[in-house]
C-alpha cells in the first residue's frame, strides 16, 4: 500500500510539471513501464533469451567447439556434466547447445510470424475500416470466416499437407511461419479496422481531406500510426502464442523438422516413459526454455499494454 | 452466417483438395486392377472438375453423409460421434471447474486491484496462459503417475474394467484428475482476467458508489449488485466456449490418451484420413459459429439495455 501512495504522488508530480520537461508520449510509456517491475522483469528474461540464442551458438562453436550436429560417441545420453553443462541426447549430441539453436529457430518463427500477420491484418483492417461500406462488409466476412477455423487442427492439416509434398526441412520452417502467420492476422485486422472506422471521422482526417492526399497516403502515413499501440500490444502477445504454436507443432512432429532443433521437438522425446523418468535433461530444459520465454513476453506484454493505455492514469 | 458457412466449406474443400492423392489413394486396395480404379473414381466422381466435385460433397454434407473414414473404414458420422462425448465430458468438467476457480479469484483481483493478491493471481494466470499444455502434461505424468503413482498414466478408465454406475463415474474422474488439471490451468487464466476488468469497470460506477452510501455491506456491494453486472460480458463468452467444448484440447488429450476427438484428429492427419479431417473441422466451425450466435443472444438476455438498438 506504501509504495502505491508513492507511485500516486510521483504521477501527480508528472502530471503538474513545468513546461520545460512536458514528456513526449513515448517517453511517458518508457516511464510508466519502468515502475511496473512484473514487466521489466519479463523484459530482461526475454533479452536473456535472445542474447543466449544469438551469441550462445557462436561461442559453443568457436571457445568449445561443439556444434548442434558434433556427435560425443564417449557421451552418448549422458546425464549433465562439466563437460555437457546439460547432458547429451540418444546419439551423444549436446543439449545445451542444441537449445541454443532450438532458441534461434522458435524465436525467429515466432518474430516472422508475427510479423506477417501485422503486415496482413494492419493492410486489411486498415482498407476495411478507411473505405467501409461494401468494401468493409465483404472484409469483415473474410475475417469471419478466418475466425471459425478451428486454428489448431487447421494448422495440423496444413502442416500434414506440407508433409505430403515432402518440404525440405530447410525450407519448411519458412513454411510453418507463413501457415501460422496467415492464419493469425484476423484478430488484429479487427481491433485496427474499429479503430479506424472511429479515427477517420476525427478532424485531422478532414485536413488530411482539404490537402487532397491520395487514400493510400491518408491511410498508411495518418490512420494506421495512430493505431501503433494496439498493434504493437497485440504483436508482442502474438510472438508468444506464435512460439507455443510451434513448439505445440513441432511437438506432434509436424513443426520444424530435424536435422533442425526446436524447442517443441526436443521436448518429444518424452513420449518414451524410460526417457520421461530417467533422463530428464532431454526434455525439460527445452520446455522449461518454452516457458520461460513464453511468459516473459507475456509479462512484457501486459506491462506494455498498461502502459500505452491513456485511459489507466493511476 | 450462411455466407460464413458456405466460406468455410469452400476453403476446407480446398486444402483437400491441395493435399496429393485423392479419396480413393487413402482406401484402395493396391492390387486393384486399372479397370476398377477407373470405374470406382467415376462411381465416386472424382473424374470430374473440383466445383463438381465440391457440389457433390456438399449435398452429401447436407444430407449429414461426411463419407467414409480411409482409417475407421466407417462412416465420418459414426466415428466422430463415438469419440466426441469423451471429449465433451472432459472438457465440460473442466469448464464447470474453471469458471467455480475464475471467477472469485477474478473479483478478489479486482476489488483489490495492485494489492499482493491481485500481482500473485495476475503472475498465476500468465503462468497459465504461458505454459504449453504438452509440457505441463508430460510434467504431470512425470511427477504424479509415474514417479508417485499416485494417478494413471493415461486412459479413461482402468483397462477391462467392467464397472458401472458410480464405480465406472469414479473410475472414470481418477482417471481424468491429471487432464483435467492442465485444461483447467490453461483456462481458468483467461477467463480469470476477463472478470477482473470487467469487474474493474464495473465498481468505479456511479450506483455502485450509491450502494455504498446506503449503507450496504462490502460484500453485498460487491457480490449482489457489482458482480452481476460485471458478469454481463462474461457469460456471452460461455457461448464461444461452445466449439471448445466438443473440438476437446488435441494435445492434452493426446498426452493423456484420452479417447476423445483430439487425438483421432491426430491420427486422421497421420494417415491422411481427409474425409474424417474434413467432416471434424466443418463440424468445428459449425459449432464456433453456432457459439457465436447463442453468445450475441444470451447478451440480449443477461442485458435488457442491449435490446433496444
Amino acid at each position: 500500500m506504501a509504495e502505491l501512495k508513492k507511485n500516486t504522488n510521483k504521477n501527480v508530480e508528472l502530471k503538474g510539471a513545468k513546461k520545460e520537461d512536458i514528456m513526449s508520449p513515448w517517453k511517458v510509456v518508457k516511464h510508466r513501464l519502468r515502475r511496473n517491475k512484473l514487466a521489466m522483469v519479463g523484459l530482461y528474461t526475454l533479452l536473456f533469451m535472445i542474447i543466449l540464442a544469438i551469441f550462445g551458438p557462436i561461442v559453443q562453436k568457436y571457445v568449445f567447439g561443439i556444434t548442434m550436429e558434433k556427435i560425443d560417441l564417449y557421451n552418448i545420453s549422458a546425464p549433465p556434466s562439466l563437460k555437457h553443462p546439460l547432458g547429451t541426447d540418444e546419439v551423444g549430441r549436446d543439449i545445451l547447445t542444441r537449445l541454443m539453436y532450438g532458441g534461434r529457430i522458435s524465436l525467429t518463427v515466432g518474430i516472422v510470424a508475427v510479423s506477417i500477420s501485422v503486415v496482413i491484418g494492419s493492410i486489411i483492417g486498415g482498407i476495411s475500416g478507411y473505405y467501409g461500406g461494401v468494401v468493409d462488409g465483404i472484409i469483415m466476412r473474410l475475417v469471419d470466416i478466418f475466425m471459425c477455423f478451428p486454428f489448431f487442427p487447421l494448422l495440423l492439416m496444413l502442416a500434414a499437407v506440407l508433409s505430403d509434398y515432402k518440404v525440405d526441412p530447410k525450407y519448411r520452417i519458412y513454411f510453418v511461419m507463413i501457415i501460422i502467420g496467415i492464419l493469425s492476422w484476423t484478430g488484429l485486422a479487427r481491433i485496427v479496422r474499429g479503430q479506424i472506422l472511429s479515427l477517420r471521422e476525427q478532424e485531422f482526417m478532414q485536413a488530411a481531406e482539404a490537402l487532397g492526399l491520395r487514400d493510400r497516403r491518408k491511410i498508411f502515413r495518418h490512420l494506421l500510426p495512430n493505431t501503433f499501440a494496439s498493434i504493437i500490444v497485440s504483436a508482442t502477445l502474438g510472438i508468444g502464442s506464435a512460439i507455443l504454436s510451434e513448439s505445440a507443432l513441432s511437438y506432434l512432429g509436424l513443426g520444424v523438422t530435424p536435422p533442425y532443433p526446436s524447442w517443441g521437438q526436443m521436448v518429444q522425446v518424452a513420449t518414451d516413459y524410460y526417457v520421461m523418468q530417467y533422463e530428464y535433461w532431454k526434455w525439460i530444459p527445452p520446455g522449461v526454455c518454452i516457458f520461460l520465454t513464453v511468459m516473459a513476453i507475456n509479462l512484457f506484454g501486459d506491462g506494455l499494454r498498461d502502459a500505452l493505455d491513456p485511459k489507466l492514469k493511476r | 452466417m450462411i455466407p460464413v458457412l458456405i466460406g468455410v466449406s469452400i476453403i476446407i474443400f480446398l486444402i483437400f483438395q491441395a493435399a496429393p492423392g485423392d479419396a480413393l489413394t487413402g482406401m484402395m486396395d493396391p492390387k486393384m486392377s486399372y479397370e476398377t480404379k477407373q470405374k470406382l473414381r467415376k462411381q465416386l466422381h472424382l473424374d470430374e472438375p473440383g466445383i463438381i466435385q465440391y457440389k457433390y460433397w456438399v449435398q452429401n454434407v447436407l444430407k449429414g453423409d461426411f463419407g467414409e473414414s480411409f482409417y475407421f473404414k466407417q462412416p465420418v458420422g459414426k466415428v466422430m460421434n463415438t469419440y466426441i462425448w469423451n471429449s465433451f465430458y472432459l472438457s465440460l468438467a473442466s469448464f464447470i471447474l474453471s469458471v467455480l476457480i475464475a471467477i472469485p479469484i477474478g473479483v478478489i483481483s479486482a476489488t483489490r486491484q495492485y494489492s499482493f493478491m491481485d500481482y500473485f493471481f495476475t503472475v498465476f494466470a500468465l503462468i497459465g496462459i504461458s505454459m504449453p499444455s504438452f509440457f505441463f502434461g508430460l510434467l504431470l505424468i512425470k511427477w504424479f503417475a509415474v514417479d508417485i503413482k499416485l494417478f494413471p498414466v493415461s486412459g479413461m478408465m482402468t483397462a477391462g474394467s467392467t464397472a458401472v454406475g458410480f464405480a465406472k463415474f469414479k473410475d472414470v474422474m481418477y482417471h481424468m484428475t491429471l487432464p483435467l488439471i492442465v485444461l483447467t490451468l490453461g483456462s481458468v487464466a483467461g477467463l480469470m482476467r476477463y472478470t477482473r476488468s470487467s469487474m474493474l469497470e464495473v465498481i468505479r460506477q456511479d450506483y455502485v458508489r450509491t450502494a455504498r452510501a446506503k449503507g450496504l455491506r462490502e460484500k453485498v456491494v460487491i457480490y449482489k449488485h457489482a458482480l452481476r453486472n460485471a458478469l454481463i460480458p462474461v457469460v456471452t463468452i460461455f457461448g464461444m466456449w461452445l466449439p471448445g467444448l466438443f473440438s476437446g484440447a488435441m494435445i492434452t488429450e493426446a498426452i493423456f490418451n484420452w479417447p476423445g476427438i483430439g487425438p483421432i484428429e491426430l491420427l486422421a492427419v497421420n494417415n491422411r484420413d481427409y474425409p474424417l479431417l474434413m467432416g471434424i473441422n466443418m463440424l468445428l466451425a459449425f459449432l464456433t459459429l453456432l457459439g457465436n450466435l447463442i453468445a450475441d443472444v444470451t447478451y440480449a438476455l443477461v442485458d435488457p439495455r442491449i435490446r433496444l438498438k
